[in-house]
């Protein structure tokens, strides 16, 4: 699962290092847009359904964090 | 706060918009993200094509011209004309009232009230509720609200976040006391505290427009902008359609008694088609009873989107028949607001296109 998140991480933004362990918000490494890319990429590789309410930046903030994302979703 | 009235009604919506539109394939050159993520971005955000009116435009001009083509129709008596509103972030002038340069060209009477109302993506809200108030006076039958912005020129066309989705457009609505009983309840919340959370830093009184205020600056994200342009923090946004905007469609339904299921459309803001989409997954309501199409179509336009989106998704519809709306408007301030009314058999609602050649 995590080589598939820094994947889409990269594809989406390829001028940074996603496997820096650091808060991808605070650094200014993904906006926004790009969490919105992000959540539609997630839902289509992992075939979910991301809650609105869980599309907050904090939970995309770091790869730790998308991962237990996606656990509360239902992914194992 | 919930406002209840009793027994009224639109009777009319004019969707003013520009006829020309823009496409964002042909402004990717501004924006500094690929080319692959421009396509995602088209798919999740509806980024597609916008109208924004002619820089000779103002708002009094578009509202003038809406109002002309609804007295030349016959869709509108301007004698009846009790008390006109505008709600608008783009006046003329600071000073006067941009509502009272409408009055005095469309030469309606001294006794019309007006009043402008200087709110964002909650103002149709603001303004229906201010319109209801209105028409609680035995002398005020008729109250028409201008809703109006034009806001694609504070908006650096080097702002990937919020150039490719700004559109102008301007609105006006004919609301009147029903014959019919009725009840309504409208439900507005403002928290200050976040609101700058979307601001125009330069240009009002606190921080003039100079040449220093004009010059461009990257932000860490890309976006080139100055302090003369609109910035928006995306993560507070997020927020408040999340969390904010949720609960208070649960309220409204819960005060009003009315089930989500009874509700024929939810006629919401639109900020970008993934947030109404979620909106909608959020609420449970099906995707399809809350359009989400109106950026793809003609781009954000404040509040404005939700009588261009009521105009455009329905507007054929609510000539003949009756159907229970949920509107609801969220944004800039932070305001957020929402009402439940029943809408049918109005006499118009549609669009009338201003082409940017007309002056």
């Amino acid at each position: 699962m995590k080589e598939n998140i820094i994947e889409i991480l990269t594809e989406l933004r390829p001028e940074f290092d996603f496997t820096d362990n650091v808060n991808f918000i605070e650094e200014g490494m993904i906006d926004s847009l790009d969490i919105v890319n992000l959540v539609a990429e997630l839902e289509s590789t992992f075939s979910i359904n991301i809650d609105g309410l869980d599309v907050v930046p904090e939970n995309f903030s770091t790869i730790e964090n998308i991962i237990n994302l996606l656990v509360k979703t239902g992914m194992k | 706060m919930d406002f209840h009235f009793k027994n009224k009604k639109i009777t009319g919506i004019l969707s003013i918009l520009p006829s020309r539109d823009i496409y964002f394939d042909d402004e990717l050159m501004y924006y500094n993200f690929s080319g692959l993520k421009a396509e995602k971005l088209k798919l999740t955000m509806g980024y597609n094509k916008r109208r924004i009116f002619d820089k000779g435009l103002c708002v009094s001009d578009i509202c003038v011209k809406g109002m002309e083509h609804l007295f030349s129709s016959g869709k509108l008596n301007k004698e009846d004309i009790d008390a006109m509103i505008l709600v608008t972030q783009s006046p003329d002038y600071f000073l006067p009232p941009t509502c009272n340069l409408i009055q005095g060209r469309l030469g309606l009477g001294s006794g019309v009230i007006c009043m402008d109302i200087v709110q964002g993506c909650a103002g149709y809200i603001l303004g229906l509720i201010q319109a209801f108030m209105l028409l609680e006076q035995k002398n005020i039958k008729k109250v028409v609200i201008l809703n109006a912005d034009i806001l694609s020129r504070k908006v650096s066309r080097y702002d990937r976040q919020i150039s490719p989705m700004l559109g102008d457009a301007c609105s006006i609505t004919i609301v009147e006391d029903s014959e019919v009983p009725c009840d309504i309840l409208c439900n507005y919340n403002v928290d200050g505290g976040r609101a700058m959370s979307v601001n125009i830093p330069a240009g009002g009184w606190r921080e003039p427009s100079t040449d220093q205020t004009a010059v461009l600056e990257e932000d860490k994200n890309g976006n080139r902008r100055s302090l003369n342009d609109m910035v928006e923090d995306g993560s507070q946004i997020f927020n408040l359609i999340q969390l904010n905007v949720p609960e208070m469609i649960k309220h409204i339904l819960e005060i009003t008694g009315i089930s989500k299921e009874q509700i024929d459309y939810y006629i919401v803001h639109q900020p970008n088609r993934f947030m109404i989409q979620k909106l909608a997954d959020k609420i449970g309501v099906l995707r399809d009873k809350m359009p989400s199409n109106i950026v793809e179509n003609f781009g954000n336009s404040s509040g404005v989107t939700l009588p261009v989106n009521i105009v455009h998704n329905l507007g054929s519809i609510l000539i003949s028949e009756k159907k229970k709306i949920l509107l609801s408007g969220f944004g800039v301030g932070l305001a957020w607001g929402a009402t439940i009314l029943d809408m049918e058999n109005l006499d118009f609602c549609e669009v009338f296109e201003v082409s940017g050649e007309e002056q």
